[in-house]
This record gives C-alpha cells, structure tokens and sequence, in this order.
C-alpha cells in the first residue's frame, strides 16, 4: 500500500489543518474502547506535562472498531489554554482514521509514519491502547531520549512477571542479540518512540507491500535501526499492565516475532553472517524487573500438548530438523513428564534449524514456522517447572546464559546457510 | 463334351497364332515390360525424395527432442523441480516405483512426445492412406494429455500443502487425531484431481464421476455417523470443561503471554 493511499482524503484535510508537529503519537485501535480512553488520556497529560513548548499530535489509526474506541481518542483534544487542569501552550490534536484492511499493528504504523512526514514531525512515538498500566511519565521516558539525547530509536523496558513473554525472553532477544549484535529486551515493543529521520528512513522501506509491512513491523523497525546504523537505546518505562482477554493466539505471536525475524536473517546476511559479540544498550533506567507474585498457568497442558504435537508432526519435523536433533527431541518426548527438560543447547539447534529450513524453504515457510508452537510448548513447560521458585537474579542469569549459548552457536547456523549441513 | 472342349481350344490358339504373325509379339512384350518398369522407377522416384525428407525429418525431430530434453532438465533443475515435486509428495511415489527423479522422468517424456510427434509427421510425408486420420488425433489428445498430467501434478501439490496445513492447525488447536483429519483431507483431494484429470483425457467419465460420487458419500456417512457416535464423549467432556471453568472462578488457569 503506497504512502498516498495510506492516508484518506478526508484525513489528508484534518492532518492539514493539524499543521506542523513537533511530536506524533500514534495509537492503533481496534475495539479498545475498555482501556483507551484512560490510555489516551494519560498520553495527553504527559504530553502537556513533559512537552508544554512543542507541537503535539495524537493520531489514532483503527481498523474499524465496532465500538467507541474512535471517539474516545478524538475526545483528547484540547484547544488552547481551555484546559483548566494543564497548563498547555499549544493546541493538542487528537486525530483519528480508519485504514482498510484487517486489524494490523503494521499498517497502523505505516499511517503514524506517512502522517509523520506530511506534518514534518522530528518524533514518533507509538502506544499500545491495552497499556492499562500507562502512566504521564511513559512519555517523558520514551520522548526525551530522542528530543534531547538525539537517539533514533527508543524501545521499552517493563517490570513483567517472570513469566510474561516467554517467547520473547527465550527466543526473539536471545536470537536477535545474537544476530544483531545489540542487547534490546523488547525488540518487538508495544510501545516506543522513533525520530523523525528514522521514520522517514523505515517508511521508505520496501516492506509495505509484504506480511512484514503488516504483522511484526516493529520487530523489523527495531532491526532496521540497528543494521541502518541509528542510535538505540532503551528506557524503563514500569510495570507491563496485563489485560484480561481470550488466551493469546500462539502461532499469531510466532508469525508476528519469529517470522519477522527469520525473513530478516535472509535480507541481512552480511551484517549478522561478521557481528560477532553482541553489545549492551544505553538504558534509561532499571534494564529489566521482574515481579514474582504467584500464577496458575496450566503445565500439564503444556506437556501434553508438546508431546501430542511432537507425535503427531514427525512428518513435518522430519523435512525441518536433521536426524540427530529430531531423535533427541522424540526422546524427549517419549520421558515422563517429571523427567523431561529441554537443554539450551537442544533449544538452540532446533531454533536454528527451523531457521535454516526457512531459508531453503523446504515446505511452506507458514508451515515452518506453524511448527514450531509445540517445540515452544515445551520449552514454556520446562521454564515453568525450572522457575517455579526462582528469584528474579536467577532468572536473570539462566537468560543471559541461553543468550551465550545463541550466541556460540551462531557458526552452526552459517553451516546449515550455506548447505554444508 | 470332351471333344467340344478339344475342338474350342484349337480354335482359340489357331486365332493367336493368327494375330501374333499379324503383330511383332516380341516388341509387344518389350514395350509392356518397359512401361511397367518406367511405372516403378516413377513410382520409386516419387517416393524416394518422400523417404529421404521422411528420415529427414525424424533425425531433426530427434535432435530437437533432445535439445528439447537437454534444456527442459536444465530448466527444472533451476527451478529445484525436483523440491516441488518432493513437496507434492509425487517423488516419493516415483521413489517407490523405482522410477528416475520427476524432472528426469519429465525431460524423457517430454522428449520421446517430441520425437514421436516428429515421427509421426514424417509418416505423414508419405502419404499412406488412413494414417493421416490417425496422426492427426494424436495431435488432438497431446494438449488433453499435457492438461490433464498438469492437473494431476498440481493437485499432488495442493494435497500436499492442504494436508499439511490441516493437520498443523490440528495439533495447534489441540484437536483429536489430527493425522486423521489430515489424510482425510489429502485423500478427498487426490480423489477429485484424479476425477478431473481423467475426465480431461475422456477416459470413462462416467465411471469416475459415479466412483467418485460414492467415495465422498460414503466418506461423509462414514464421518457422519463416527461424530455421531464417537463424538458425544467429546461433547460432554467439552461441556463439562466449559461448564466447570464458569463454575470455580477461583480455579481459574492464568493465560500465558508469549509476547
């Protein structure tokens, strides 16, 4: 989808009479009205709070809400000085469209980027609207890295449960630092902020017109500002706020994260095939917290589920894993539940492979990666019962050693690129 | 009787006699034969020229059905053919029936259509009646058979990939046998590909259809009645899931968050 046809004529005409901006938020929607009004609100107040000199603009992109979400952002508008609890200097816009299309975090991005440039912002940021725990200065922590410290890319460290995105903490940040050469926590944020230089750069990418213009986008943003040479950095910005809805869609979150990330592999051969060590990132704030507080998630599910799968897709797995890994991953499966446990290593080699196997497109690379959600399964299974009773130190330090071991296997992964395996 | 018999005899070689000491026989003889002999030397002079641009004809038809062959191998091989077909699940049948790789067993058919194509044109040259009729519907079933060899092979693929896709989004929705589900799916598809394929070369039509039509209705009774009988265990279990998870909120699982 091109830039121009992006941004509708009637939300051409709003944006002009927006004028130029200095900061753009984007809030994507779509059927948030439950938590972004407050969300919405708050964003105003740490804009007014922390940026009363400069231009402000929130855009909502939604991708046709059946309910309020839409009014409740437009709702955030204030005029000049009407206010009577902030002390605004200028007019604060709050704008809204709705892109064509099924609800995509990525072609909202793709508005946030083109409406940037139209109104000549020099920062983006991008708020998730189901971040109930928001607070007026998630703005200031997101903003002024760019504003005032001239970093291209800033992306969040939360306060997570321990066992909160297990599938970013045991495979997109270990493969992506080792890929990568950078230690971001959440490289597929929710929430972050971009300048205006960097979003001018992504929304000149030949990527809009593929899946990764539409699922997984900011994982790729996060790539691009690495491997494009752009300042990162990251920012404690304080807990991770979980909402309470339908069971999250897994293979949807492995599209969205470890597609992106194996289709970037392909696009950055010779940047990843010469990083060696990965380097830490300036971070604004704590680089990570964990809370502790008890939860219920269902292990045996999870086992059998990894079991059944492994079961049931040896076909598949036998065009994607070699021998020797597929085997061990059968006798695995085959160990009662007490005795069964994933080693870093193993996990390591299956990831690759998978990776490997995407590359050379042995089967639909849908499918590969359709695959891999029980081999995750039981990874989850494993760091449950592992962690059952860890202190977030522990934790901590069993992170950062599955992060060396994607690191120093690394070599295993060229191999396979290259055919020699 | 017998010497009427003797008696018309005599009369008929006393009126040759006659007429050959009226005629020079020898010469008469001579031009016959000759003219006879200038028929055949005509005759092969016609077609000896036919023979020759025939042979021809199937020496250039077999050079570029070779070329043809030489070049189609390479094109399948740029194109990892050979993957497709792995995909299909087509290599491993041929694998089994001890048969070359699809894009070799591709190229030599490809091939010897070819050749036999220009064969078939060079007989025509010659100009034997009742072979034209022949030569020109092999011509006319090439392109019914190309489209339905094309069909077959597609529909390979699309059985494999839809079976494949089935039973993935089995297992990721934790549904029971999901193998089952997906050969069910890859058999169906194989079923109706066949059907079209042989409806396309017009190979009992009628037959296929009428097989085709008990195979999925006995497929779908057969499915009816196992969801039927076998499925109000899984219904019960599901509703007592349900009905259970409304019941203690306090037991509750807590969702995992992959992201």
């Amino acid at each position: 989808m091109s830039e121009e046809s992006i941004l509708t004529d009637d939300f051409l005409r709003e944006l002009i009479n927006v004028g130029e901006v200095d900061i753009l938020v984007g809030v994507p929607t779509y059927n948030d009205a439950r938590t972004v009004g407050p969300v919405v609100q708050t964003v105003r107040n740490g804009l007014l709070k922390y940026f009363p000199r400069q231009r402000a603009v929130i855009v909502n992109a939604d991708a046709g809400s059946r309910d309020d979400s839409t009014e409740l952002v437009r709702a955030a508008s204030i005029s000049d000085l009407q206010h009577p609890n902030v002390n605004a200097l200028r007019t604060l816009h709050s704008v809204s469209t709705r892109y064509p299309g099924d609800p995509s975090t990525g072609t909202a991005l793709h508005t946030f980027l083109a409406a940037a440039e139209l109104l000549r912002a020099t920062t983006v940021a991008v708020v998730s609207p189901e971040s109930t725990s928001i607070e007026p200065e998630w703005m200031e922590r997101l903003l002024r890295p760019i504003t005032r410290e001239s970093f291209d890319l800033v992306t969040p460290t939360y306060r997570r449960h321990k066992y909160d995105g297990l599938l970013i903490r045991n495979l997109v940040y270990p493969m992506t630092r080792a890929f990568y050469g950078r230690r971001l926590r959440e490289p597929f944020p929710s929430e972050f902020a971009i300048s205006g230089q960097l979003a001018s750069h992504f929304l000149g990418q030949d990527i809009w017109t593929h899946d990764v213009g539409r699922l997984g986008t900011e994982l790729d943003l996060s790539i691009t500002a690495i491997t494009g040479g752009f300042r990162v950095a990251q920012s404690f910005l304080g807990d991770k706020g979980r909402v309470d809805h339908a069971p999250a869609d897994l293979v949807l979150a492995l599209r969205q994260t470890v597609g992106v990330l194996f289709w970037s592999l392909e696009q950055n051969f010779a940047w990843w095939s010469k990083e060696n060590q990965s380097q830490p990132v300036p971070t604004i704030g704590s680089e990570y917290d964990v809370t502790l507080e008890p939860m219920r998630p269902n292990r045996k599910r999870l086992y059998q589920m990894f079991k059944h799968g492994v079961a049931e897709l040896e076909p598949v797995l036998k065009s994607i894993l070699s021998a020797p890994t597929l085997s061990e991953l059968q006798r695995l499966a085959a160990l009662p539940e007490q005795e069964f446990c994933f080693s870093n290593q193993l996990w390591v080699r299956i990831v690759y492979e998978f990776a490997a196997s995407y590359h050379k497109e042995v089967i639909s690379r849908d499918h590969i990666i359709q695959a891999l959600a029980p081999l995750y399964r039981g990874l989850a299974y494993c760091f449950l019962v592992e962690n059952r009773d860890a202190s977030a130190e522990a934790l901590e330090s069993k992170t950062e050693a599955l992060c060396q071991t994607f690191e120093q296997s690394k070599p295993y992964l060229l191999e396979l690129w290259n055919g020699r395996k | 009787m017998h010497a009427i018999l003797i008696g018309g005899l005599i009369h008929v070689v006393n009126r040759f006699t006659a007429w050959a000491a009226s005629v020079p026989m020898r010469e008469l003889i001579v031009n016959e034969l000759t003219e006879a002999m200038q028929e055949i030397a005509r005759s092969v002079a016609r077609f000896l020229p036919r023979l020759l641009v025939m042979l021809i004809i199937v020496v250039v038809g077999w050079l570029i059905a070779y070329g043809m062959r030489v070049l189609l191998r390479s094109i399948l091989r740029l194109v990892r053919f050979d993957r497709l077909s792995e995909h299909a699940g087509a290599s491993e049948l041929l694998k089994k029936a001890a048969l070359p790789t699809s894009t070799e067993l591709l190229s030599r058919f490809v091939f010897w259509v070819a050749w036999l194509g220009f064969i078939l044109v060079g007989i025509s040259v010659l100009g034997i009646v009742g072979v034209q009729e022949h030569i020109s519907s092999f011509f006319g079933f090439l392109p019914r058979l190309f489209a339905a060899m094309f069909l077959f092979f597609f529909g390979l693929l699309a059985a494999s990939f839809f079976s494949r896709a089935v039973l993935l989004a089995a297992v990721n929705a934790d549904l029971p046998s999901p193998r089952l589900i997906s050969s069910t799916v890859r058999v169906l598809i194989i079923i109706l590909v066949a059907s079209m394929a042989f409806e396309e070369l017009g190979l009992a039509e009628h037959t296929v259809l009428v097989a085709f039509a008990i195979v999925f209705g006995s497929l779908m009774l057969g499915l009816a009645l196992a969801f039927g009988l076998g499925g109000r265990e899984l219904a019960r279990r599901f509703l007592e899931r349900r009905f259970a998870h409304e019941k203690s909120e306090e037991q509750r699982e807590d969702e995992l968050s992959p992201l």
